[in-house]
């Protein structure tokens, strides 16, 4: 399996480490490189024990809520009757992120030992692999290692000798960036409309099927074995506080070398994108980042030099979530930017919730209303303001999705904006004065 | 409606998935799979995945409608699908798609009267870092230049 891009010597390589090896994907050199000794280890764990030591390495969710995984976990409860699920996110649309379709590639076992890990945490018999439907090539590549993990007895009864059983399917996607908000993926696993539940209950209550659920990213499982091998605290301490580890940074945009790579949660973002990402291409200077895929409030370039932890990004007004890091260079249209994400959320909304699914369409247009020269000063206001009536008020964070990007946008480009409205001569000086 | 034996096979796998009773679980992934083979969702299918998975049509007809990969017309022998999101965008990604419709002569979700390409402007296929990217129907292309599309496109028969 070919890497899409070099890796770089300044990565901490702890879920990718087997990225690049010879058959990294299958069996026998998962195995040979310390594979399921994690899982034997917790054979003789109590539920309590695992959940405290994720708990200990301070694991955030990377799917891009950040929830500390381990509390996720504990809430699932402990005496019901009857089953208990797994769900693995790997709908992977979140625009900017691609790095589970990698740890899915290179290392599925390493994913796989995660998922037996948490199904002995909350004693979950059966799970599913949810993944889009784009991925069909990775669908069939994963359908044929759970074969030989089913075949070598790693999957299915009396797992590896130990007494424990478990079931794991994939399931594929069709086309919904909206199934990859929890509640909308467990309709859809259920043969529906991808639209969003209302919570509580949260899915740890009941998830698949109305049934207790752990439902976790593909980098959040994949990063469990190495935790349960190397302790939570070895993990934990690979960050900062309360950001525990290292996580998958997808850089895209004006860099002269994209890529996905692995580095300690609170690098410096400027240092990540100039001496991993090799800096600015061409020669440009730096306009703005998205830091974490399409939903993030944007940053200016000057404010750029922060540490890449959960909590510094909140403090600078954005969020780390999905590690989509989009970079723009200093002849980058961010009017044009705005309307392509509007484009996207407005394409994806699934309609379920009206502030999302009128708001989305009035922010389109009164985008392209901008762009298209027609656009008068009161547009402008306008998109702030609708945009920010929208936060809060649908039942999953698509809305916020949408507008947060969006807000920050017009507050912080503004002036281009205004350059767009100025060139429309017919937006006349009363029009700018109403309201 | 008789399908394969492969993807009879595959149905009666998938349909031991599911809890007792909730096989409706499968729908999506049938219609994904029935659909390569069959060229499109059309009403016959609709109507076999409803008598099999004990649902209405209707149930069917909603999912259908819902999700952007499933489609009742069929598509070109080589669906198209040209990323044109943010970090393709940065890279060129709406050039490409441009350059698309003018060799193709076919606009988005529109099919050539010969049957031979469809095209598709699509939102983040998840190659983001190897921007910009395509999809030929279910094959990723990296990185892709205005003449590496049309050497993908005159390589194709």
């Amino acid at each position: 399996m070919k890497l899409y891009n070099p890796p770089s010597p300044l990565e901490t390589k702890v879920i990718s480490k087997r990225f690049g090896v010879e058959n990294s994907w299958r069996l026998d050199t998962y195995l040979a490189t310390g594979g399921f000794e994690a899982f034997k280890k917790v054979m003789e764990w109590t539920p309590d024990q695992i959940i405290d030591e994720v708990k200990a390495s301070s694991l955030r969710g990377r799917g891009g809520a950040g929830f500390p995984t381990g509390l996720k976990w504990s809430f699932v409860p402990k005496n019901v009757e009857g089953p208990k699920y797994i769900v693995v996110n790997a709908d992977e649309s979140e625009p900017g992120t691609c790095k589970d379709r990698l740890l899915m590639e290179h290392d599925p076992y390493q994913m796989i030992e995660g998922i037996l890990i948490a199904a002995k945490a909350v004693g979950a018999t059966k799970g599913w692999v949810y993944i889009r439907g784009e991925y069909r090539y990775l669908i069939d590549h994963f359908d044929s290692v759970l074969k030989e993990a089913y075949q070598r007895g790693y999957l299915g009864k009396n797992i590896a000798g130990t007494g424990f059983d478990f079931d794991l399917y994939s399931q594929t996607g069709a086309g919904a960036y909206e199934c990859g908000e929890e509640s909308a993926l467990l309709e859809s696993l259920e043969g529906k409309r991808g639209v969003p539940r209302i919570r509580p209950p949260f899915p740890a209550v009941s998830g698949a099927f109305q049934a207790p659920t752990v439902l976790n990213n593909v980098e959040t499982f994949s990063t469990v074995p190495e935790i349960i091998r190397g302790g939570g605290k070895w993990y934990a301490d690979l960050g900062t506080p309360k950001n525990g580890g290292t996580r998958m940074v997808c850089l895209a945009g004006h860099v002269n070398k994209p890529g996905v790579y692995e580095v300690p949660l609170g690098m410096n973002m400027m240092y990540f994108i100039n001496e991993i990402g090799g800096g600015m291409w061409k020669g440009k200077k730096m306009k703005a980042t998205i830091p974490g895929g399409s939903s993030c409030p944007i940053l200016r370039a000057d404010e750029c030099d922060i540490p890449m932890d959960y909590d510094s990004m909140a403090k600078a007004g954005t969020m780390l979530g999905s590690g989509g890091m989009m970079v723009m260079d200093e002849d980058t249209d961010m009017v044009k930017i705005a309307l392509r994400i509007m484009r996207f959320y407005k394409h994806e909304s699934c309609g379920w919730c009206i502030p999302c699914r009128e708001g989305t369409t009035w922010l389109q247009k009164m985008l392209s209303r901008i762009v298209d020269g027609n656009g008068a000063m009161r547009d402008v206001d306008m998109v702030g303001e609708l945009a920010k009536s929208m936060l809060g008020r649908t039942f999953c964070p698509l809305g916020d999705a949408a507008a947060m990007p969006t807000i920050s946008i017009v507050e912080k480009f503004r002036p281009e904006f205004e350059a767009y409205v100025a060139r429309n001569p017919f937006a006349s000086s009363e029009l700018v004065q109403v309201g | 409606m008789t399908f394969s034996p492969e993807l009879e096979a595959r149905f009666a796998d998938l349909l031991t998935h599911y809890p007792p009773g909730r096989q409706r679980g499968a729908l999506i992934p049938m219609l994904m799979y029935a659909q390569d083979e069959v060229g499109a969702v059309t009403p016959d299918l609709m109507a076999e995945l409803a008598k099999r998975l004990d649902i209405s049509v209707l149930q069917v007809d909603e999912v259908v409608g819902y999700y952007s990969m499933l489609h009742k017309k069929p598509q070109g022998k080589y669906h198209i699908q040209i990323c044109t999101n943010v970090a393709c965008m940065l890279r060129g990604g709406a050039e490409l798609y441009e350059h698309a419709c003018k060799k193709l002569g076919v606009g988005h979700k529109q099919t050539q009267a010969s049957g031979k390409f469809s095209l598709e402007e699509v939102e983040c296929i998840g190659a983001c870092s190897w921007a910009p990217a395509i999809q030929v129907n279910y094959d990723f292309h990296h990185e892709v230049t205005v003449s590496q599309l049309d050497q993908v496109l005159e390589g194709l028969q």
